[in-house]
């Protein structure tokens, strides 16, 4: 009798999820021809949000860089694709992808900066650094300066022919950049180096010992996050078609609303920001008439959920069923045979 | 034989405490090397400084030909050396599987089947396989201190630095402990044990070093060790706290 060892990285669960899951998608893509143009919108919007919380989620939740200062790179995405498509011409796809690079080489020096910053320090750093951004894009009078610019109408025509093949270009943009980042952090998470963000934020002293290096990978994370973040950013205000310092460097729009995503759905877990991002929207679209009583309510049911549940959403699902629908961990299964 | 690790007038101090007074000695490739010393004497500040989790006040550490005293803790596990730790510092979320993969895709740098392979053999020679898919926060102590040695096996080290790992183990848990160093020894990793439980030693080492605030008090063939007077003061010490 022999003993053989199996390793799996996947689970019944997931392949459901996997099946379900590339069902929706296929629905969601054939969206124009079955939506309106403000439900379009209205999902278009609901995706960028996903990415960006499932980018702070990568920074805050497994790196544990717990950042309140990414409306810099929403912000800075913007601002490049206006910058770029008015200033030098260059086609709006071209433009973000460019505005993707420039945000991530722009992220460098400033981590050089804060990663000297612990804890809270860093988080106020971030938020410092913000400000910076949002104070220097101010004084660009070509681009309007303190009070913003829309982005002229030929550029905005030389997208595509006719307004709705236009919203449903910016539709399946905000759609790709939702698939796009939600994959690449599950495949990042699923390598080596998510083998390594995950050992960091278990035990420090073991990773070092066990040749992680520390500060490089964090780094990385940081960077990739940060230029994404911009392409994201750039989207945004591809679908607004205007641009102000206030709108774009929002700590509101862009980073309390994407933390409490986060929070409420699971920090740390993949699955959490996908829920977060559907609790958010439902909330705000049922309350968004009663005003500031709407923000009252989010607050609450921060509260709430991080006293019942501190996992968020999913991780309660996930501590109560056992579940996981991106697989990332190692199962060892050993099938005995005669 | 080549050397494989030297340590010449290593110092550190934290303010009043030495932990390492001008420490110099050298270990043959392959080699096995014992360290005595009561508690509190820096044996385990002496492994933090040869893995780079401690900078050295003064001092030169030269592993593999290589001086390293400026390499972080990371590169110098890349480049062969892998210890566990007296406390063991598991990665509580992770099951032990998933310990052991960080180990052999991170300092050993392998990928793939070949790391699951490696770390499926390295479980089943400490006997942790039974527990692959625990979570590794919930083991006994027994457990961790099986896994720091699975993790630390899993580097695929050249040198091995081993902190009390005997400590607590049964008669027959003990036997079968020094039967896997032994062959860990064979295969031909030098390594370098500090153990209070000294018989266990005796079975393995060629050679003890004797440390005691910091400073080097004795080195030489064991039994020698063993033997001598100031030695025998320490180590009867010891018993008598154990
Ligand atoms: N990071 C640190 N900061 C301050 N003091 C420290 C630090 N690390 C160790 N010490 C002190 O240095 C001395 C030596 O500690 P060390 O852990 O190296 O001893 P040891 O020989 O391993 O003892 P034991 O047999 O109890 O494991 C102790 O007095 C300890 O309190
Ligand atoms: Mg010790």
């Amino acid at each position: 009798m022999s003993t053989d060892i199996r390793i799996s990285r996947t689970s019944n669960a997931a392949k459901v999820a996997a099946v379900l899951g590339a069902l929706i998608v296929v629905i969601l893509i054939a969206a124009p021809y079955w939506a309106g143009r403000a439900d379009l919108r209205l999902m278009g919007e609901i995706f960028l949000y996903l990415a960006l919380a499932s980018l702070w989620n990568l920074l805050a939740g497994y790196a544990g860089l717990v950042s309140v200062g990414q409306q810099a790179y929403v912000g800075f995405g913007g601002y490049m694709l206006f910058a770029l498509t008015i200033f030098s011409g260059l086609p709006p796809l071209v433009a973000i992808a460019l505005a993707g690079l420039l945000g991530a080489l722009i992220s460098i020096p400033v981590a050089a900066l804060i990663f000297r910053l612990r804890g809270a320090y860093f988080a106020i750093g971030t938020w410092v650094m913000a400000e910076v951004f949002r104070l220097v894009f101010a004084q660009v009078s070509a681009l309007g300066g303190g009070s913003g610019t829309s982005l002229p109408t030929d550029i905005v025509r030389s997208m595509a022919d006719g307004r709705s093949a236009r919203e449903a270009l910016s539709y399946w943009l905000a759609l790709g950049a939702a698939l796009i980042v939600v994959t690449a952090v599950y495949l990042l998470l699923r390598s080596r180096k998510g083998l390594a963000l995950t050992a960091i934020r278990d035990n420090e002293l073991a990773s070092a010992s066990l040749g992680i290096d520390i500060w490089r990978t964090k780094f990385f994370v940081y960077v990739v996050t940060s230029g994404l973040t911009a392409i994201v950013g750039a989207l945004i205000f591809l679908q607004k078609l205007r641009i102000s310092p206030d709108a774009a460097f929002s700590v509101n729009d862009w980073t309390a609303f994407v933390i409490f995503i986060v929070v409420i759905g699971g920090i740390g877990t993949i699955e959490g920001p996908i829920i977060g991002t559907i609790v958010f929207f439902l909330l705000r679209e049922t309350l968004a008439d009663l005003g500031t009583i709407y923000l009252m309510v989010l607050g609450l049911v921060a509260i709430v959920v991080m006293l019942k549940a501190p996992q968020g959403v999913w991780g309660f699902i996930r501590h109560r069923f056992d579940l996981q629908l991106f697989p990332l961990g190692y199962r060892v299964e050993r099938s005995k045979d005669s | 034989m080549t050397q494989i690790l030297q340590l010449d007038a290593v110092s550190k101090a934290f303010g009043a405490v030495t932990v390492a007074d001008d420490l110099s000695y050298g270990l043959e490739e392959g080699e096995a090397l014992g360290v005595l010393g009561p508690n509190g004497a820096g044996k385990t500040s002496m492994f933090n400084l040869i893995t780079g989790t401690l900078k050295p006040d003064a001092g030169r550490i030269t592993f593999a030909g290589d001086d390293i005293t400026a390499l972080g803790a990371a590169r110098r596990s890349r480049s062969g050396i892998a210890r566990s730790f007296q406390v063991p510092q598991p990665f509580t979320h992770m099951t032990v599987f998933e310990n052991a993969m960080v180990a052999a895709t991170q300092s050993a740098g392998l990928a793939g089947r070949e790391a699951e392979r490696l770390c499926i053999e390295v479980l089943d020679q400490t006997e942790l396989l039974d527990k692959a898919n625990d979570r590794a926060g919930g083991l006994t102590l027994l457990n961790r201190k099986r896994l720091e040695l699975t993790r630390a096996l899993c580097a695929k080290p050249r040198l091995l630095l081993l902190d009390e790992i005997a400590g607590g183990l049964t008669e027959a848990e003990c036997t079968a402990l020094i039967a896997t160093i032994k062959s860990i020894h064979a295969s031909g990793v030098s390594i370098i044990w500090i153990e209070h439980v000294v018989h266990a030693l005796m079975a393995v080492v060629e050679r003890l070093i004797v440390i005691d605030f910091g400073r080097k008090i004795a080195e030489g063939e064991p039994k020698a060790i063993m033997d001598s007077p100031e030695v025998q003061e320490i180590y009867l010490g010891i018993e008598a706290d154990a």
